[in-house]
Parts: structure tokens; C-alpha cells; sequence
């Protein structure tokens, strides 16, 4: 009865996205005051309740693990703990497409009731275009991937879920990325609305800024998380691979952020209209592309989801429908959008017209690295692209890029002069020098993260430049904002060449009761010991490591075995202090009574996270800073509206 | 109207056309291996089951052709396979297994159930010698030569029509 329930409220929730699609429409045609355009609005938000009520169907026949339901019996197991039964309910291909559409619909649903800042025609062409792209989603879950099948039998027991993926990790990493999809493709219909309505305006800016925002944030937390969740779980020492699923995620990132600082040219100075249309439309193509790529299964990587071809076909015709719509769209009306207020190079849009297009290139980088194998292998060679590409290519447009970010944001609005931030530019010149000659010269630093520390370092102070002379107290949130991700940016780069710098590894056969070192630490192999868990069983090294002849500590790093379904696992021991963390991963055991070890010293390397988290965290501080300017706007007009009313009355 | 504001639509229609493309061509996940033609490398394993002894490298040099037999316990299209093995050993083939990151005891219950064709069986816990002769999977099945040449190799579960191309390339082997 659940997943009947469940089935239902989805096929209504597909029929009210028809409704808002045609009430759009009709906005569009017979005006925003036709009859059927009056039900846009109340269908979005109908809708956003059922697919909510649809979720949580799923999570319930997850909770019960019924093994009637075929996803439950793929994906679940009686004896998997509660947390790990519930996010098995988005850990697999048709229940994460529920989730994106829950996500998507609760998102249309909250524009339809709140947004009134544009004029009402826009307004209906935007959620059209939403009410579009949910269709073609709520389409491919009813026809193609019905997360509520049931099996003719039901089954005994349920075939578990991928040990791998029984982490917390996998319960908050995806919804987290699914949220900044979504809030792009709110994005996009934004832009689609405002192409169609050819009404670009910087409320069309301010409207659409809250929505990057937040998925700016949520695509933050999630490639730091994941990045993270790959680090300590997969047990290979690494944190970005370039893997085309990693880049999937990096890539709508990447627009987002050009997106997010266009939309703020556009908002405060009308500027950059059609570009910012484009990179709307672009943001979330890439969140569909990313999409594609990962369960089309057409590129090979690490993050083995369901691969199915046909699903595949479906997603690209969506991805063909929506974004080669949007982009005709484009060609055909963006011609006829006036360009918006001119500035001159030496002025804050001018440096955000130069970190968007090193952002494009970049994003342009990433793009050709992860389709180039698709591309050759249609003429049957097979590459792999990897970091001897990635590293130095993006490299040569990060580093400008933090150039302009260093100064950019200490310039004035649509005209300003060089010489009137001269000191402060002559002092991040000066660190970087500084920095470039005392880890070049003296500590002999590779090319790449000699220029990552350097620029790290000058960034750091740089990007708390802005706040010079100010009173602290009246400085706007959003500018908070904007310093601690430039600094959260410069923090993870230290992080990152830091770990590329000065990593030290050891990789050792070791009997027990036998020493060996990895950079400042002495470790011991104590004793290996076998473990029983709820559903595995585990050889744990039991080593005692001391930091610097200090005192030792015990850790216990484990090879897994998990039943159900049979595969093994690392789970590796990560033991942090303020400068650095060690790695330990226990391997197999050699015929003669000895275990591989591996080993790793990595000095700074968790500041690649916190710097992730001080990025996500300066967007949040914008986002709050944004909304409260609105909701005091709103209260003033509110206000005005009143007074005027007052006014008429007594004359 | 200009030129430009195209060029976005025109490069997402090759990406689709790509993809498309790619998207309706099988996907081949097999891998052929570059030592074909080529002399084995040199190789000991210990026995992988109790009453059968380890291979050597230098087993295959004895002026006879034989099959090597990437398999293990954990495979399941090797139980699938296992009545075709018989069969070519009926016919008077010698088999060599090597059995991949498997126990004595499981190779010795999968023996028991499934029939043992092998006349010598290694056990290769790092799939060391697999990746040696360049096989990327379990199972599959190598022909080499009395010389220690690998001659032909089969990827995948030996099904009843692949028994007379083996028997064949056996034959070819000889010469």
C-alpha cells in the first residue's frame, strides 16, 4: 500500500506539472491574466507537497526494509543499521532521480509561493520553463525508472547495499550536490523566463542570486565532502582524481561560481545581461551533462553506478530538449536584449569580466579533459586523461585568476584607477615574491606547488585587504561573505600544494612487533587481530605511532571483508594534528607472516577541507546578507505603498 | 542578427551527436592481451589445491600444446565453463589452471562440485602472473605452444561452440 501511495502521488504530481507548463504557456500567449495562467502558481506548489509526499514513501518502505518493493530488495538488508537503510533509499539510481525530482519540485514549489519581485509574465515563463524540466524528469522516473516496482515474490533477505557506500559520508554527499543541481536548474528557468519574456534586468539578477547562492553552497560542501569521503574511505591517499564523476560535480561548480559573480555585475549595475543569461543556461547544462556522463556509463570511472544504456538515451534526450531548447532560444532572442551599462578595464566589473572568463576557461579545461576519451574512442583509441593534463592546463588560468581575485575586489564600481590601490597591490606583489623565493630558492619546491604556495600566502592577506579603513561592525554581511570564501580559496590552495610539496610515504612489509618511520613519525607494529562487525569481518593492525619521539598513540587501521554482497574494504586510520595528518591503510598478508603497510605524512593537508568548508561558509554570510536586503527592500516598498495609500485618502 | 550568439547551440549539437553516437555503439570491455605471439614469462606458483601440484613457467616447454586456465573458485561463469573444460579433457587436452586471489579449501569444494580437468594447478594471490600474460578477467583460457608461446586466447566462459575453435587452435599450436 506504501509504494502504491508513493506511485501515485508521483503520477499526480507529473499531471500538475503539465498544468503549470500549460498555465505558463498560456501566460505567455493570451496574457498573465488568463484563466489558466491563474493555476500556475497553486499547481507548482500542489506539486513540490506530492512529490515531498512521494519521498517519503521511499523512506518509509526503506525504514521497514519491504522486500516486496524490488529497489528494497536490490539496495537494503534487514541487518544494515537504520541510518544506513534510510540513505540506501537515495543510494541507487531510482531513488536518487526521486530525490533530484523532490528536491526540484520543493524548489519550483517555493518560487511559485514566494518570489513577486518580477513582472508576473516573466514570472509564469520562468515557472513554465521549470514546470518543462520536471516533466521530463517525472517522465523518465514513471516510465523508465519506477522506484516503486514490486516484485512478483518477495524476497527472503535484500542484497545489501555496496559496503563502500556504508558511510555517512554517502548519506549526506549526494542529496548535498542534488541540492545545488537543483538550485541551478531553478536558475536556468530564470533565465529561460527572462529570454522569453526579453525582460533582463538586474531584478531578474537579485531574484535568480539567492538560488546560485544556495546551490553554490550546497555544490561547495558537497565536492569538499566528497573529495574527502574519497580521501579517508577509498584509502589510496588521494582527494581529486580528475574522474569524470569528480569533474561532473567540479564543472556546474565552475559555472555556478562565473554565474554567481556575473549575476552580482548585473544586479548592482545592469551590466552583462546576455552573458549572464548564457552562463545560467550553461550552469545547469552542466549539471545535466555531469548526470549523463555518470549513469550513462559512456566514460569509464570510479564511481561505478548503475550503468544502463537506455537510460542513458533517455537522459540525453532531456539534456538535448532542455539545454538545445534553451540554447535556440539564445540564438534566436539574445540578439534582441540591448546591452546593458558600459565600464571601464580598471573597475570592479572589469576584473569580474576577467575572473569569469579564466572561470569559463577552466571550465572549458575540465570539459575537453573528461569528453576527449568520448571523442576519441569514436575513432577506437582509448586514452585515459588524467593529471599530467588537468594539473598544468587549468594551472595556466587558476593562477591569473588569483591574481585578479587579489585585487579585483579592492577596486571601485564602473571606474576606478590602478594607482589608487597601488600600495596595496605593490604589498601582495611583495609576499608573492617573497613566498616564490623562500620556497623556490631555499626549500627547492616543484614548479606547480611552489606557485600554489605562493599565491596561497598573498591571497590570505589579500582577500582581508577590502576590509581596510572600515568600521568592522558596518561592514554588510555579504561583503563578510565575499572575504572568507576568497580566503576559504586560499586556505584549501595551501592545503593542496602543501600536500603536493611535502607528502611523505612509506609503503612497508611489516612483522609484528616491527618499527618503521614516515616523516616525523615512528611507527609499530603491535599486533594484527581479527574483528567481528554487524556484517563484516576485519583484520585490524593494531600500531602504535608517536609523533616526533612523543608520546605514542594506538591506532588500528582494517582490511574489511563484508558478506553481503561479498567484497573488501580498507578502512583507513587517519590520525590529524594542527600541521598535518598520517595515513595508515593495512593491506594483505605475505606468505611469511608479514602485512603491507602503507603509510603516509601529509602536512596541511586537511586545510583543503576546512578551506572548502570557509568557502561554503562565505557563501551562506552572502546569502544571509542578500535575503535580509531583500526582505528590508520588500518591508520598505511595503511601507511606501502604505504611506502613498494613506496619502490619496486624505486628499 | 549575429553570427555568434549560434556557436553555442552549434558545439552542444556535436557534443549530442557524439554522444548519441557513442551511446548506440556496444560498449566492448574486452580486453586483448599484447603477449599473444609472444613467450610466456617466467613464473612459479604454488600448488592452489591439495592433490595437484604448482605450475611453472617451465612446465610449458615440453614440445606439447596445452591450455592455461585463468579461473577461481569465486567466478561464477567458470562453474558455467566447467563441463566444456571436461569435455576438451576428454578429448585428451592438457589443461593447466591458475586459480586468482583463491583459499586451498574453496578450490578444493569447487573441485569436488564442479569436476577437476586441470593437471597442475597455481595459485596467483596477486594476479600476478595473470596480469603477467596479459589477462584482464576471470576466467579465460590461453592456448600456448610446446615452446612456452602463447598462441591464442579465449576471453570469457568456454561455451560448447568455442570447444571445437580451441581443439583448432590446439592443432594449429602443433605445428
Amino acid at each position: 500500500m506504501i509504494a502504491e501511495i508513493g506511485l501515485a502521488a508521483l503520477w499526480l504530481a507529473a499531471a500538475l506539472a503539465v498544468l503549470q507548463l500549460a498555465g505558463g504557456l498560456a501566460a505567455l500567449r493570451a496574457g498573465e491574466n488568463s484563466d489558466l495562467a491563474a493555476l500556475t502558481r497553486p499547481a507548482a506548489v500542489l506539486q513540490g507537497g506530492l512529490v515531498a509526499i512521494s519521498f517519503a514513501m521511499l523512506l518509509w518502505l526503506f525504514a521497514i526494509t519491504d522486500l516486496s518493493v524490488k529497489l528494497v530488495a536490490m539496495n537494503s538488508h534487514t541487518a544494515k543499521p537504520l541510518i544506513f537503510k534510510l540513505s540506501g533509499a537515495w543510494g541507487n539510481h531510482e531513488g536518487s532521480m526521486l530525490l533530484w525530482v523532490t528536491v526540484m519540485a520543493l524548489a519550483g514549489a517555493l518560487i511559485a509561493g514566494i518570489e513577486r519581485r518580477l513582472p508576473e509574465k516573466t514570472m509564469q515563463a520562468t515557472l513554465a520553463a521549470q514546470g518543462f524540466v520536471a516533466l521530463g524528469f517525472y517522465a523518465f522516473l514513471l516510465l523508465s525508472s519506477n522506484p516503486f516496482e514490486r516484485l512478483p515474490e518477495p524476497v527472503i533477505e535484500g542484497l545489501g547495499l555496496n559496503p563502500l557506500l556504508q558511510d555517512i559520508g554517502l548519506a549526506l554527499h549526494p542529496p548535498t550536490l542534488y541540492f545545488g543541481y537543483v538550485g541551478l536548474s531553478v536558475a536556468f528557468s530564470f533565465a529561460v523566463g527572462a529570454l522569453l519574456t526579453r525582460n533582463v534586468t538586474p531584478d531578474f539578477a537579485r531574484a535568480m542570486r539567492p538560488w546560485i547562492l544556495g546551490a553554490w553552497v550546497f555544490l561547495t560542501l558537497g565536492i569538499t565532502a566528497g573529495s574527502y569521503w574519497a580521501y579517508y574511505e577509498l584509502g589510496w591517499g588521494g582527494y581529486w582524481f580528475w574522474d569524470p564523476v569528480e569533474n561532473a560535480s567540479l564543472m556546474p561548480w565552475l559555472a555556478a561560481t562565473a554565474l554567481l559573480h556575473s549575476a552580482s555585475v548585473l544586479a548592482s549595475r545592469d551590466a552583462l545581461r546576455v552573458w549572464t543569461i548564457m552562463l545560467g543556461v550553461v550552469a545547469f547544462s552542466m549539471s545535466m551533462l555531469g548526470t549523463f556522463l555518470v549513469r550513462s556509463g559512456i566514460l569509464t570511472s570510479v564511481h561505478a553506478f548503475a550503468v544502463d544504456p537506455e537510460r542513458g538515451s533517455f537522459i540525453l534526450i532531456l539534456l538535448g530538449l532542455y539545454i538545445g531548447g534553451a540554447l535556440l532560444l539564445f540564438a534566436l532572442r539574445a540578439g534582441t536584449i540591448s546591452e546593458g551599462e558600459r565600464f571601464s578595464i580598471a573597475s570592479r566589473e572589469g576584473a569580474l569580466v576577467v575572473n569569469n572568463v579564466m572561470l569559463s576557461a577552466i571550465l572549458a579545461v575540465v570539459l575537453l579533459g573528461t569528453l576527449y576519451p568520448l571523442l576519441t574512442e569514436a575513432f577506437d583509441v582509448r586514452v585515459s586523461v588524467g593529471p599530467p593534463y588537468f594539473n598544468p592546463v587549468s594551472a595556466v588560468f587558476v593562477f591569473p585568476m588569483l591574481a585578479v581575485m587579489a585585487v579585483g575586489p579592492l577596486l571601485r564600481w564602473r571606474r576606478d584607477s590602478w594607482s589608487r590601490i597601488s600600495r596595496e597591490m605593490a604589498l601582495t606583489g611583495a609576499l608573492l615574491l617573497v613566498a616564490l623565493v623562500i620556497f623556490g630558492v631555499v626549500s627547492q619546491v616543484a614548479l606547480l606547488p611552489l606557485l600554489g604556495l605562493s599565491f596561497a600566502i598573498a591571497l590570505g592577506v589579500a582577500s582581508f585587504l577590502p576590509l581596510r579603513g572600515r568600521n568592522l561592525r558596518r561592514v554588510p554581511i555579504a561583503v563578510w561573505g565575499m572575504v572568507m570564501a576568497h580566503f576559504g580559496v586560499a586556505v584549501a590552495l595551501l592545503g593542496m600544494a602543501s600536500e603536493s610539496a611535502f607528502s611523505t610515504e612509506r609503503l612497508a612489509a611489516l612483522a609484528e612487533g616491527e618499527r618503521t618511520s614516515v616523516g616525523p613519525w615512528a611507527v609499530e607494529l603491535q599486533a594484527v587481530e581479527p574483528i567481528a562487525g554487524p556484517n563484516w569481518t576485519a583484520m585490524a593492525a593494531r600500531m602504535a605511532v608517536s609523533y616526533d619521539d612523543g608520546e605514542p598513540i594506538e591506532i588500528a587501521p582494517q582490511s574489511r571483508n563484508f558478506w553481503a554482497p561479498a567484497q573488501q574494504t580498507t578502512e583507513s586510520v587517519l590520525v590529524t594534528r594542527w600541521n598535518g595528518q598520517l595515513y595508515a591503510v593495512v593491506g594483505s598478508s605475505s606468505n611469511d607472516g608479514r602485512w603491507q603497510v602503507r603509510l603516509w605524512w601529509k602536512p596541511l593537508v586537511t586545510l583543503i577541507w576546512y578551506g572548502g568548508l570557509l568557502v561554503a561558509l562565505g557563501g551562506i554570510l552572502a546569502l544571509i546578507g542578500r535575503v535580509r536586503t531583500d526582505l528590508k527592500r520588500r518591508a520598505a516598498v511595503r511601507k511606501g505603498a502604505a504611506r502613498r495609500l494613506e496619502m490619496e485618502k486624505v486628499s | 542578427m549575429s553570427w555568434r550568439l549560434w556557436v553555442p547551440l552549434l558545439l552542444f549539437s556535436g557534443f549530442l551527436g557524439l554522444a548519441g553516437y557513442q551511446l548506440t555503439q556496444p560498449k566492448d570491455d574486452v580486453v586483448e592481451s599484447r603477449m599473444v605471439g609472444r613467450e610466456l614469462p617466467y613464473f612459479t606458483l604454488p600448488p592452489a589445491s591439495l592433490d595437484r601440484p604448482g605450475v611453472d613457467s617451465r612446465d610449458f616447454y615440453d614440445g606439447r600444446p596445452k591450455l592455461l586456465n585463468i579461473w577461481a573458485s569465486w567466478c561464477l561463469p567458470c562453474i558455467a565453463e566447467a563441463p566444456q573444460l571436461e569435455a576438451l579433457k576428454e578429448q585428451g587436452v592438457e589443461i593447466v589452471g591458475v586459480a586468482i586471489r583463491d583459499e586451498p579449501v574453496d578450490v578444493m569444494r569447487f573441485l569436488t562440485q564442479h569436476g577437476n580437468p586441470y593437471t597442475r594447478i597455481g595459485r596467483d594471490d596477486l594476479s600476478e602472473v595473470q596480469l603477467g600474460i596479459g589477462s584482464s578477467g576471470v576466467p579465460e583460457t590461453f592456448v600456448i605452444d610446446g615452446k612456452g608461446v602463447i598462441r591464442y586466447q579465449h576471453i570469457g566462459d568456454i561455451r560448447e561452440e568455442h570447444v571445437p575453435v580451441l581443439l583448432e587452435e590446439l592443432r594449429k599450436a602443433e605445428s
